[in-house]
């Protein structure tokens, strides 16, 4: 420390050389996101009959590192559609207080209160958010600036059926009857595509067989992922509105398989 | 006190920070640089008739070994009034970044719009066709990562297709392959619609071997053709598959045919 | 001899608290001629009369179609009405580019009221000197906007402007009752009833003088709305409504008490 008074409580510069003034200007290069940092794993997702079910695990890793294991990572929109974000934990911050403004914008617009609807939440409908989130995700990678994020979007369209679609950094843009992002593409969609191969598949599931579809792959999840947690959220979208439930536990596990296999737990040999 | 003096020189601590390791490692080491393409697969094909047109592609859309959707097209209407297209006259089929693809027939369908409310009437296919060359070329430096095909009737009735590359090089011909299984589908073309390669029986050997006649491709011909082509793609390379959306241009409008590929 | 001080800008107010330029411009609304607008639960409908400089000259037009969902009727001066078309059009466009969907009409209309209020509070800028009805369908329903040069909006049921609207909007407050429950048919007849009231003695109705315009939507069995897309109809398609409503077919119970075509 230095104890000059003109520069009492001050680093010494003979100790930790000159201080580094460039840190300090906001000109010179811009700088973007080059890699995700603090990143969320898989969001999965299916539709049924008369809805979407989605869910996502509450971890935020740093690297390898669980460092925030209380992030919930689907988030409600208008309170007609779910947002679930797979990848950097910072822009997905970014992008829900984005949706925070879009979604005060869209009150103001939207109708007039009715006796009907007495509080009319706007109009702005999946379908319409997800080609939104499209339109911000390309543009910021035009920008090389990319959003580091997978999102899926699930909700009902505008004809009242069940929606669900992916954008990912690049603004890359489609729809299936179940989606899944990072590790979920590959250990959960084979999965879920038993169940919902086609359209018409996922138009003949119930509601309650698409949750435990779901809760079934979040358990292969956490078997297989390394960076998951078996603290979940999930959400089940119909025409009724949003049921959120961020802190489901994983049930029923069975780790009975890690046995006979080698490298996992105790063995002797 | 010597302590308090304060000269460095007198008092220098004999430690310092300022020549430490840098955390990060050399420049590079985890430099993880963005790229902002994907290849998102599929194949696309276009056949130019006497009287009609038909494009083709698979709905197949993958990044690497996955499949993110068995239904994703390839092949958009363009120009007409309504967001439905119902009365639109010309098809533009975009295949390599479907992102990419898909701002670039935005891009095309806003112009032809603002066309028909400046002039009020639509855009002709060769007029169309020109504009998408530019459009192409203005992002010359930072390219549409995606192979288009624009398929439509030309002012005479006859069918036009359309081709280009990522940056704007056009021309107009009789057919095209375009994206992944272009290799495997376009020789087949060359010899199927141009008849290259085929000669008639028994009409000698050597220089004296005569072609067989080239003719115009019925619809029904050019739609079996269009099948088989895609059903060698689905078979050959695993970026093709799932389905197959087909669009026919008549002067009676533009009839949309989904048929179903294999999936695996 | 008298000459007022205050009407020189669009800046400055008067000592009475008005601004001149900006009533001058709700003037060169009232020099246009009429157009009529209606909106039902179903439909809005804009009916409009046109006129031609002379008898050798075409007719101006009245109504223009903005994007698929919304289109408008105006009355003043037709090329400041351009510059507000065009600008119209890039909005809907670019809504539909960025959400997928129709633009609601409400924030359309506000969108041109924000730009023409802009012209009334900078020194050196002239208001808007045209009046407009916008009518369209977006999800919440059908739609009738007034737009004023000073920059205001207002949501109508029906409404009338230009020379001689007067006469017209006394039509459909007599019949605004009526007008929630009108089908497509109907809505037109009491537009082009309305219009009628405004026409000079011995003005008629004409296929070359009338224009009408109509945007519709329907629910489907599905709950999805079925949009009717902005479509204006001239010269031999208006010539059936036009007959529908001829004065010796008349004499309905819509018919208000023989008020004189001519006041």
């Amino acid at each position: 420390m230095d104890h000059r008074p003109q520069a009492w409580g001050r680093p010494r510069d003979d100790v930790y050389g000159a201080y580094d003034a460039s840190y300090l200007q906001n000109s010179g290069p811009k700088t973007v996101t080059q890699s995700p940092v603090v990143t969320g794993t898989s969001v999965i997702a299916i539709k049924f009959n008369e809805g979407v079910v989605i869910a996502a695990d509450n971890l935020a890793s740093y690297g390898s590192l669980a460092r925030f294991t209380d992030v919930k990572r689907l988030r409600v929109f208008l309170d007609s559609s779910v947002v679930g974000f797979g990848g950097d934990v910072s822009d997905m911050q970014f992008l829900d207080r984005h949706l925070n403004e879009l979604a005060i914008d869209e009150a103001y617009d939207a109708a007039e209160p009715t006796p009907e609807t007495p509080t009319s939440p706007g109009t702005l409908n999946a379908a319409n958010l997800h080609k939104y989130l499209q339109k911000l995700m390309y543009r910021r990678r035009n920008d090389f600036d990319p959003l580091w994020n997978q999102i899926l979007v699930a909700g009902l369209d505008a004809a009242s059926k069940p929606f669900l679609a992916s954008v990912d950094l690049r603004g890359t843009a489609f729809t299936s009857p179940s989606l899944a992002t990072g590790f979920g593409s590959a250990l959960a969609q084979p999965i879920m595509r038993k169940y919902a191969a086609t359209e018409e598949d996922a138009a003949r599931l119930t509601r309650e067989q698409a949750v435990d579809v779901v809760k079934e792959c979040m358990k292969v999840l956490f078997y297989r992922d390394a960076r998951s947690l078996d603290k979940y959220s999930i959400a089940v979208v119909t025409k009724a509105g949003v049921e959120l439930k961020e802190n489901e536990q994983l049930e029923r596990q069975s780790w009975a398989f890690a046995e006979r296999i080698k490298g996992y737990g105790t063995q002797t040999v | 006190m010597a302590m308090f003096s304060q000269n460095p020189i007198m008092n220098g601590p004999s430690y310092s920070f300022n020549d430490a390791p840098r955390v990060n490692g050399p420049e590079g080491a985890r430099q993880h640089r963005f790229d902002p393409y994907t290849d998102n697969g599929g194949s696309t094909l276009a056949i130019a008739g006497a009287d009609f047109t038909i494009m083709a592609g698979d709905t197949r859309l993958t990044s690497g070994y996955s499949i993110n959707s068995r239904h994703h097209p390839k092949l958009f209407k363009i120009g007409g009034t309504t967001a439905d297209q119902k009365d639109a006259t010309i098809v533009l089929s975009v295949v390599g970044f479907m992102a990419d693809g898909e701002a670039l027939k935005e891009r095309l369908d806003t112009i032809c719009k603002m066309y028909r409310y400046r002039h009020g009437k639509p855009m002709s296919v060769k007029a169309c066709a020109q504009r998408l060359s530019t459009i192409l070329y203005q992002k010359r430096f930072f390219p549409y990562y995606a192979y288009a095909i624009l398929g439509g009737l030309d002012e005479e009735g006859k069918g036009a297709v359309y081709s280009y590359d990522p940056v704007g090089s056009y021309e107009r011909e009789q057919c095209r392959a375009g994206g992944a299984a272009a290799s495997l589908i376009m020789p087949f073309l060359d010899n199927q619609v141009n008849f290259k390669n085929q000669y008639e029986p028994g009409s000698g050997e050597g220089h004296a071997l005569q072609e067989v006649a080239r003719r115009p491709l019925t619809r029904n011909e050019v739609e079996t053709l269009v099948k088989d082509a895609f059903d060698g793609a689905v078979e050959r390379h695993i970026e093709v598959g799932d389905g197959l959306q087909m669009m026919v241009i008549t002067s009676t409008g533009i009839e949309e045919i989904l048929l179903p590929l294999k999936k695996d | 001899m008298f000459r007022n001080n205050y009407d020189n800008d669009s800046v400055t107010f008067s000592p009475q608290g008005r601004i001149f330029q900006v009533e001058y411009a709700a003037e060169a609304v009232k020099q246009g001629s009429v157009v009529v607008g209606i909106a039902s639960k179903t439909h809005a409908v804009l009916v409009a009369i046109k006129r031609n400089a002379e008898e050798l000259s075409s007719y101006q037009k009245k109504l223009f179609p903005i994007d698929e969902h919304v289109g408008i009727a105006i009355a003043g001066l037709t090329s400041d009405a351009r510059v507000l078309s065009n600008f119209m059009k890039q909005q809907c466009l670019g809504h539909r580019l960025t959400y997928g969907r129709n633009m609601p009409v409400r924030s359309l209309v506000d969108m041109i009221g924000s730009k023409a209020q802009v012209n009334t509070q900078h020194y050196g800028k002239r208001p808007y000197g045209v009046g407009l009805l916008v009518a369209g369908v977006d999800e919440s329903g059908p739609h009738l906007f007034e737009f004023q040069p000073s920059g205001m909006t207002e949501e109508m049921q029906a409404f009338a402007i230009g020379a001689r609207s007067q006469m017209a909007r006394t039509y459909l407050e007599k019949n605004l009752d009526a007008f929630a429950a009108c089908g497509r048919e109907e809505l037109v007849r009491h537009g082009l009833k309305a219009l009628k009231e405004s026409l000079v003695q011995d003005r008629e109705l004409t296929v070359e003088n009338t224009s009408v315009g109509i945007a519709g939507v329907s629910k489907a069995e599905d709950g999805s709305t079925k949009v009717e897309p902005f479509k204006v109809f001239d010269g031999q398609d208006v010539n059936a409504w036009i007959e529908s409503v001829a004065d010796n077919k008349e004499g309905g119970a819509a018919e208000g008490e023989g008020m004189d075509v001519d006041g």
